[in-house]
Formats: C-alpha cells, sequence, structure tokens
C-alpha cells in the first residue's frame, strides 16, 4: 500500500508533478499513463527516492519514506531502460543485488530459465542485445519476491514470446496480492494487465478509476480512445 | 559499502583503462631504467611525469567513470543501500584500483633493476605522494562531477581545474615572487606551496633531494621547514584535506540529488 499526500517537485523553474495525492493499493495493477514529459517516471522515482520530493508525504506501508532506505528492501524496480555496469556479468549484477537486499533470491532459478538467460549468464553486460539487457532487468526487478513492483515500460523491446511470459508474471503476481504499479504507451497491454488507471497531465492527476469506469465515462469501448479524449486529443 | 566496493574495484579493474595506465607506469620505468644508469636521473625523471600523469589521469577517469555510472547509480538506489555508502562506495571503487595500478606500474621497474636498495626513500616517497594525490584528484574530479550533471561541462571544467593546479598555479607563484620581490616571501611560498597539492609533492620529492640547495636561501627555508617533523605531518595534513573535503561536500551534494 503506498499514500502519497500533497506531492510536489520541482527541477528548477519546471513544477513537474503538482499536488498529488494518490492511494495504491495492493493486490492491484495500477497502471500510469500520460503524454511523454507527464511525470510518470518522477513519480515512480519519488516513491523509489531516486527523486527528492519538493513538498509533501509518501508512505509505503504507513512508514514515511523521508531519509530511510530499507522499505526498498519491499520493492522491485524496472527502469525504462536496463543499464548495468559494462564489466561485470550478469550473474554477478544478480549477487550483487543479492547481497543488498535482506529478502532471499526465490524466483531467479525459475525467470532464467523462462527467459532463456542460462547462456548469458556470465556474459559480460554490454556484451547482451538490448532485448537480453531487458530480461536482465526483469530477472533482477522480480527475482527477490518484493510486495511492491514499479515496472516502467516493461516490455518494450521485449520479443513476444517473452512478453507474454512476462505479462503471465504479472498476472500471477498480482493474484499473490502484490501492488503492482507500471507505465506503458501500449493500450492493449495496459487494458490486459491493469485494474486502475492513473491518468497524468502535465504533473496533475486528471484521472483516477478502474478501466470500465474510464471508458463508460467516456462513452467509448477502446481504452486508446478514452486516453486520446482525456489528452484533449482524439475525436471531439 | 564494503559491498558496491567490492563490486567496484572487480568493475574497475577489468576496464581496459587501468591495464594501460599500469603498463604505461611500467614501460616509463622501464625505459628510463634502461636508457639512463644512473637511478637518481631516472627518478626525477619519473617524478616530473608522476605529477603530471597522476592528477589528469585520476580527474579523467573519476569523471568519466561518475558520469557513466548514472545508470548503475539509479539502479542501486532502487535497492536498500543509503546513498552515502554507495557513494564512497565508487569512490574507493576507482581511487583504489588507480592507485594499486600505479604501485605495480612504478615499483616493477625498480624491482627488475634491482635498484630498490639504491632509493628506497625515494621510492617510498614517489609512491606515497602518487598515491595520495590519486585519491586527491579522483575527489575533487567526484566533486566536480556532482556539481555539474552536464558530461562535456564536467569534463571542461575538470581539464581547467588541471591547468589551475599544474601549470596556472606555479604561474601565479612567479607573479607574487617577481611582484613582491622586495619583501621577504619564504613564510608566504611555504603557505603557497603547501596549499596546492602538486606543488606539495613536488617540494617534497625535491627536499628529499636534496635539490633543494640550489634553490638559494628560499631552498634552504623549505628544507628546514618541509625537512622536519612538523613540515612533514602539516603536509600530510593538507593532503589529506584535499581528500576529505571534496568527499565531503560531495556526498552532501550527492544525498541531495535527484536521479
Amino acid at each position: 500500500m503506498i499514500e502519497i499526500t500533497n506531492l510536489n517537485k520541482r527541477f528548477g523553474e519546471s513544477h513537474v508533478l503538482k499536488n498529488i495525492n494518490l492511494s495504491i493499493e495492493a493486490g492491484k495493477v495500477t497502471a500510469i499513463v500520460g503524454p511523454n514529459g507527464s511525470g510518470k517516471t518522477t513519480l515512480i522515482k519519488s516513491v523509489l527516492g531516486l527523486v527528492k520530493q519538493t513538498v509533501g508525504e509518501i508512505l509505503v506501508d504507513g512508514e514515511n519514506i523521508n531519509g530511510i532506505f530499507n522499505y526498498r528492501n519491499k520493492i522491485g524496480y524496472m527502469p525504462q531502460t536496463a543499464k548495468y555496469p559494462d564489466n561485470l556479468t550478469t550473474s554477478e549484477i544478480l549477487s550483487l543485488v543479492k547481497d543488498l537486499r535482506e529478502n532471499r533470491d526465490s524466483n531467479s532459478k525459475e525467470l532464467i530459465e523462462s527467459f532463456n538467460l542460462k547462456g548469458e549468464l556470465e556474459k559480460p553486460f554490454k556484451n547482451l542485445s538490448g532485448g537480453t539487457k531487458q530480461k536482465v532487468s526483469v530477472l533482477i526487478s522480480f527475482a527477490f519476491d518484493p510486495q511492491i513492483y514499479f515496472l516502467d515500460e516493461p516490455t518494450a523491446g521485449l520479443d513476444p514470446i517473452s512478453s507474454s511470459y512476462f505479462k503471465d508474471l504479472v498476472a500471477r503476481e498480482k493474484e499473490n496480492k502484490k501492488t503492482i504499479v507500471l507505465t506503458s504507451h501500449i493500450m492493449g497491454e495496459i487494458q490486459e494487465l491493469a485494474d486502475e488507471i492513473v491518468f497524468l497531465l502535465e504533473g496533475e492527476i486528471k484521472f483516477k478509476g478502474t478501466i470500465s469506469s474510464l471508458l463508460e465515462h467516456k462513452k467509448e469501448t477502446k481504452l486508446e480512445r478514452a486516453i486520446a479524449e482525456l489528452m484533449g486529443g482524439g475525436k471531439h | 559499502m564494503l559491498k558496491v566496493l567490492r563490486y567496484e574495484i572487480h568493475n574497475t579493474i577489468r576496464s581496459k583503462w587501468v591495464v594501460l595506465y599500469t603498463f604505461f607506469f611500467f614501460l616509463l620505468g622501464y625505459t628510463l631504467f634502461s636508457l639512463s644508469g644512473d637511478v637518481n636521473k631516472a627518478y626525477i625523471s619519473l617524478m616530473n611525469i608522476v605529477l603530471i600523469v597522476i592528477p589528469l589521469v585520476s580527474l579523467i577517469f573519476g569523471a568519466i567513470y561518475l558520469y557513466n555510472s548514472r545508470e548503475f547509480i539509479e539502479m542501486m538506489l532502487a535497492q536498500p543501500i543509503d546513498r552515502k555508502s554507495l557513494f564512497t562506495g565508487i569512490y574507493f571503487g576507482t581511487s583504489i584500483p588507480l592507485a594499486s595500478g600505479y604501485l605495480i606500474g612504478i615499483v616493477t621497474p625498480f624491482l627488475i633493476f634491482g635498484k630498490v636498495k639504491e632509493q628506497t626513500e625515494g621510492l617510498i616517497y614517489l609512491v606515497l605522494i602518487g598515491i595520495a594525490l590519486t585519491f586527491v584528484f579522483s575527489a575533487i574530479s567526484f566533486l566536480i562531477t556532482v556539481l555539474q550533471d552536464d558530461k562535456a561541462k564536467g569534463l571542461g571544467l575538470i581539464i581547467l581545474i588541471w591547468l589551475l593546479f599544474s601549470v596556472i598555479y606555479d604561474g601565479i607563484i612567479l607573479f607574487v615572487v617577481y611582484y613582491f620581490e622586495q619583501y621577504p616571501l619564504e613564510k608566504v611560498m611555504i603557505a603557497l606551496s603547501v596549499i596546492n597539492p602538486i606543488d606539495l609533492g613536488r617540494i617534497l620529492f625535491l627536499i628529499k633531494f636534496n635539490i633543494s640547495a640550489l634553490m638559494g636561501y628560499t631552498g634552504a627555508v623549505f628544507q628546514k621547514f618541509f625537512g622536519s617533523y612538523l613540515g612533514v605531518l602539516i603536509s600530510a595534513v593538507c593532503i589529506f584535506m584535499w581528500i576529505i573535503f571534496p568527499l565531503f561536500f560531495s556526498t552532501k551534494i550527492f544525498q541531495k540529488k535527484d536521479f
């Protein structure tokens, strides 16, 4: 459970997040959507502590995250682009993260098998292909059985087989009552995976609710159309 | 911090730059000893090159490394680790391999040519000052890097800092000496030399070699100051400050930074 109250973030002159009040429940997949530069990644990074909020309060399972770092034991984060130290191999990166985390590695074997990563484990990260790098990123965020997932455009770069396996994985974690937050520009994916939608525009939440309530509200059958309308484009 | 350090060292050592750096000092020492039978001459030449190369390489290597680690830092900060441990881990993870590379590269030729006995104290000075300069300039480069997000601007600034310490600073000293030649400047000169870590290194080398006799009265004053325990202590404290302050401020800035 994540509760965000009155979150504001400024980067110099630009006001990137404006008065964000949001609560994200466990056992659901929450999709954050919005045009490029609307503040999706900044919002995720604020909860992770990568971005320090200007004003506001963020509680993760009731604990204020300001100044603490142990709460990140509960979080699995998949960044937009997977970049790890070039000279380290996947198995070294994995054991580095394992060293840092309290929770045990419970899923990596299965993930390595399913993503067919066995042959790639001992190669330096820089020699991996783009898709494989993305798979390594999935591996690292899912391996340690976190309670909360932040997945920033997770399927970009994954081949169809891996992508569908990944979606099964998300669905399974949802069944396990995990909190899952994802961003994506692929509306089909969001329709398939998400329960809740948070629509961000220029740093403000313009809509929050279930997909069906959004479709009903906009009198549309397709999510893409409904979102386009929220952005102010689409048909009038 | 030790966990990060272990992996960082692993990663840095495998980069070809550290190997090249080690090889450079080895080749340099080897060539100088081959060309000249006089260990003292070879030693002085080594010292001059060390004083220029170490600050430059430490500054540039540190900055490029930290700029390129941005994604790694992002990934690490998503893990349960505090920022201070991460930052100091990366700092020592880059400076320790550089310092070890230098140590191996510089000592090996002495061992091969069997010159260690002849010049033991000199070698110790060479090694210690080289290592100290590595830590000083890595710390300065980390400070610049956290202050300036733009890689091109940051590297420009780094080159400027290097020029300032190794060339411009000496120009300023010359200007002071020339302009105030009627005044007794010895104490001022000592203070000015202690402030700049490269100058400090150079003077410590010179004093060890009794070349200070060539510098007349100023040399004698320097000899008296830097040759004493107090002088060596003050020099060591100064070099230490040059590591502590940049590292302290860069850690503070790093803790508040957005990624």
